[in-house]
């Protein structure tokens, strides 16, 4: 790469030939550029995943609504479910993920910058090939277009039998494909912590951002690689003659079943898990205190890490398994609530005793913390199987993992955006559209998914193009779409935000929040080689120790 | 204050759940019927008292420290005592969650257990129920009848005891047999026999649906439950197990049918037709609903469902029979008798 390309924004950039600039970001192996792409090819879906789910909510806006055919919504919630998690939460997190790490840990890029950018665009490829199932899925039969069997996919439902055509084929293909380029992007944040940190830090003064991406990344390994393999079975069954999963002939529905969710629970951790490295760089800054209980913040995580690993079938407690299988389900499943409670507790005795300041990455985290708790205890209530065979399938479960991924997920990237945009771009978010977006957020988010959970309580069950009248559940639903609408409006400011402040927003300076890991010492946004002299650390919070060498936190560690 | 708060949740999802009058039965998971459900509503409780609690807790903690611990303009140029962390307070957090783990734990072990490893007494009813695109099928091996989508089944009260057993089996895709009043959900799946049991208290109609998502129509594979007293079931299964009457005034529509593609997918005890594709349909005027509870059973729409399904349910596996007029009013003539 030719060094020159220093993107300042309104700067060199318009020098250049526009012809350049593209060749420069398409052929890039910069972590910081291949961070950026992650992150803008997350937003062009995030968008296209919004609209999908608008339709859903216009339909059910209320009974026998004839707003789209059953055909169309199948489609659309099957595509909802597929970007979002796979084309929007995976991407952006990786996208923070790999601009972050290096700066965080005094490193020039990551450790295999060309496999960095091959994944990136092997995941790109992914995200078009699926959506190509609009325009290629219907195939010689006239079949039907994009994937309509839902985003587990569920055997026998993939079957050629009983879904003929190519839909299920870009789905399966898009995974995989995108699927290699996540282990690809694992592999180089693991190499990257490992072997990149800078002179003096050491894994215990490593920032958790660190640490607990290299907790995600380790499971993306082990997850991944059953969700390849189960697509690979199920191409084997669709086109050469295979029965792995093919209930007439011997095989089992319910191995799929296995498969999917041996990798779709940890996968809710893979996402929520970069997460929790957001809240624990943020709230820290923000409450002007260092993070509570360090090393039982690295424990804890670790220890989700493997726990969550062995809580897959509480999503099957449904399927007819033994009550022996039923209970063992079940406690791994509370007992993973209890390393995940520690990181609440931890993040409110870091605010405790501080100077909490309310700016907007701040308050997208306490409204993360606020929300992951309920999606906790609601998470509780299902892993209670008994009480799961009512909720399971409702609306209820809806609901809660929406609380998981909006509430959750989706808050705290929030806050990450507004947190690390200055050092992205070198210039600040406006904070008044900031305050905007947070507040029409919020109330549309409690407004939808606080609503939702009384129809799944009410017997509605998830994955319905229509409903009955006089069960109770028109009037909730009618509440549940008006807030998608306004979660829609929130995300117009957002992306209004991001854009007019690239051009207008105030110059942010290298440490507009004053905060103290590495990353706030490089320039925003930072040089293609991060830093001119590789630091040298001594404590968790290098800044810190600089501004304050009468206490440096190097004295107590 | 939890369990004050839990009551509220009950009085609001009942208030919304009874806010319609022209409720065909509840769906209601909290107000159940029948033995399975009613021990589902015992853990509920427990588990959302202790939810409760926690929430209670915890939420006061953090809006307490979002409160007291703001910046005051005051105190913004200099920074709060730096506090590292606390074994002590560490292990405290740690304990008191493992703790409430092991009781809800225990609970939901017990749920679990008394649920699902019931022992099946003899006298119980057993119904095979199979799940198709996008209909039910209820066949019961002891009484020598099939019928479809609306299950018919015994009162059990401590007079007269009398569960009935479900088998759950699929002839394609995954489904989910859920009345949420009777019982929580178990999937239909092929090749991986499931079981379900209920022992409804009161007489009545209970409404729920597949809740597995099975393809296209998912959304109208609704299902009800008539539990009968001891007397009316007894008299259901009479008039199920005779075959059908023929009557001569038919004779054109019965030839129709026994002609034309229905014989393929439908049976008719008594007549040629043994398909097994679609619902039995040897006593289809004693249903209230067609298509899987798309619609009631009228003449009206009868005549519809023959000569248009997808007017009624959209992608069901229903062809249109593309008969003429004189046909299609004779057959569905025919069809009014079967009673």
């Amino acid at each position: 790469m030719s060094s020159s390309a220093i993107t300042s924004p309104g700067g060199q950039v318009e020098e250049k030939p526009w012809v350049d600039v593209l060749h420069e970001w398409v052929t890039t192996v910069d972590h910081k550029r291949l961070g950026i792409l992650y992150i803008l090819y997350a937003l062009v879906f995030l968008v296209l995943g919004g609209i999908e789910v608008l339709i859903i909510r216009i339909q059910l806006m209320h009974s026998h609504n004839d707003f789209v055919s059953p055909q169309v919504f199948n489609r659309m919630f099957t595509m909802h479910g597929t970007t979002m998690i796979f084309f929007v939460a995976m991407p952006v997190l990786f996208g923070f993920a790999n601009y972050l790490i290096p700066l965080m840990i005094g490193a020039r890029d990551m450790a295999f910058p060309r496999l960095n950018a091959f994944s990136f665009w092997l995941s790109a490829f992914g995200g078009l090939l699926l959506y190509f199932s609009f325009l290629g899925g219907s195939g010689l039969y006239g079949a039907g277009n994009a994937p309509d069997v839902g985003w587990w996919a569920y055997a026998p439902l993939t079957a050629r039998a009983f879904s003929p055509g190519h839909s299920s084929d870009y789905w399966t293909l898009a995974l995989l494909v995108s699927g290699f380029g996540s282990i690809g992007t694992a592999i180089n944040i693991i190499a990257t912590v490992l072997c990149l940190r800078c002179p003096g830090m050491k894994l215990t003064r490593m920032p958790l951002f660190a640490w607990l991406n290299l907790v995600m990344a380790g499971m993306v390994l082990i997850v991944i690689t059953p969700l390849s393999a189960a697509q690979i079975m199920l191409l084997i069954d669709r086109y050469l003659g295979g029965h792995f999963f093919d209930a007439q002939a011997g095989g089992s529905a319910v191995l799929w079943m296995h498969f999917f969710w041996i990798f779709g629970h940890p996968e809710v951790y893979v996402l929520i898990i970069p997460c929790f490295a957001f809240m624990s760089e943020i709230i820290p800054v923000f409450s002007r205190k260092p993070i509570f209980g360090y090393p039982v913040m690295v424990a804890a995580t670790v220890c989700i890490g493997f726990v969550s690993l062995s809580v897959w079938a509480h999503h099957m407690f449904t399927v007819g398994m033994n009550s022996y299988a039923n209970s063992f389900f079940a406690i791994t499943t509370m007992a993973v609530g209890v390393p995940t409670g520690i990181k609440i507790f931890n993040w409110i005795g870091t605010m405790w005793g501080g100077r909490i300041q309310f700016k907007t990455p701040m308050l997208f985290s306490i409204a993360f913390l606020f929300q992951f708790l309920i999606a906790g205890l609601t998470g509780i209530m299902l892993a209670c199987v008994p009480f799961d065979w009512q909720l399971s399938l409702s609306y209820f479960v809806v609901a809660h993992f929406h609380y998981v991924i909006v509430g959750g997920i989706l808050f705290a990237l929030f806050g990450a955006f507004y947190y690390w945009y200055p050092k992205m771009t070198g210039r600040m978010l406006n904070e008044r559209l900031g305050k905007w977006h947070f507040w029409l957020f919020l109330i549309g988010f409690h407004l939808t998914f606080d609503v939702m959970h009384i129809p799944g309580l009410l017997g509605m069950p998830r994955r319905i193009y229509t409903y009955e009248p006089g069960r109770g559940w028109d009037t909730l639903n009618l509440i549940v779409t008006i807030g998608a609408f306004i979660q829609a409006a929130a995300i117009l400011v957002f992306v209004w935000n991001l854009i007019s402040s690239y051009f207008n927003g105030e110059k942010a300076g290298n440490d507009p929040w004053d905060a103290w890991t590495l990353e706030w010492s490089a320039s925003s946004p930072p040089l293609p080689y991060n830093f001119a002299k590789v630091p040298v650390v001594a404590s968790r919070r290098p800044l810190w120790d600089l501004k304050h060498p009468e206490d440096p936190d190097s004295q107590y560690e | 204050m939890a369990l004050r708060a839990v009551a509220f949740l009950f009085c609001c999802v009942n208030a919304v759940a009874a806010a319609d009058p022209s409720a065909v039965g509840s769906t209601n998971i909290f107000a159940p019927e029948s033995t399975p459900a009613r021990s589902i509503l015992h853990l509920s409780i427990l588990v959302l008292t202790v939810t409760g609690t926690i929430f209670a807790v915890v939420s006061a903690l953090l809006v307490y420290s979002i409160s007291k611990f703001r910046a005051r303009s005051a105190s913004a140029n200099s920074e709060p005592a730096q506090v590292y962390g606390s074994t002590q307070i560490e292990l405290a957090w740690t304990i008191i969650p493992i703790l409430i783990v092991v009781v809800l734990f225990v609970a939901t072990a017990r749920g679990i257990h008394e649920i699902q490893d019931a022992p099946m007494p003899a006298n119980a009813l057993q119904v095979i129920v199979i799940g198709h695109q996008f209909w039910w099928e209820y066949r019961y091996p002891q009484l020598g009848v099939v019928t479809a989508n609306e299950l018919h089944i015994p009162l059990s009260n401590t007079a007269h005891p009398r569960p009935t057993f479900l088998q759950l089996l699929s002839a394609d895709t995954d489904h989910s047999f859920w009345v949420p009043v009777l019982a929580g959900k178990t999937d239909l799946i092929p090749n991986h026999p499931n079981r379900l049991w209920m022992d409804p208290q009161h007489t009545g109609i209970f409404v729920g649906q597949c809740a597995q998502y099975c393809g296209t129509q998912h959304a109208k594979m609704l299902l009800r439950v008539s539990v009968d007293s001891p007397e009316g079931f007894a008299e259901w299964v009479r008039e199920q197990q005779r075959p059908a009457i023929a009557e001569e005034r038919v004779a054109v529509g019965k030839r129709v049918f026994e002609t034309t593609a229905c014989i393929n997918c439908h049976s008719i005890k008594g007549t040629v037709a043994n398909g097994r594709f679609g619902p039995d349909l040897t006593h289809l005027m004693s249903r209230t609903t067609i298509a899987a509870g798309a619609a009631l059973n009228t003449p009206e729409n009868l005549r519809l469902w023959i000569e248009n399904p997808d007017a009624i349910k959209r992608g069901s596996l229903m062809p249109a029979m593309q008969l003429s007029k004189s046909d299609r009013d004779a057959l569905v003539g025919y069809l009014e008798t079967l009673r």
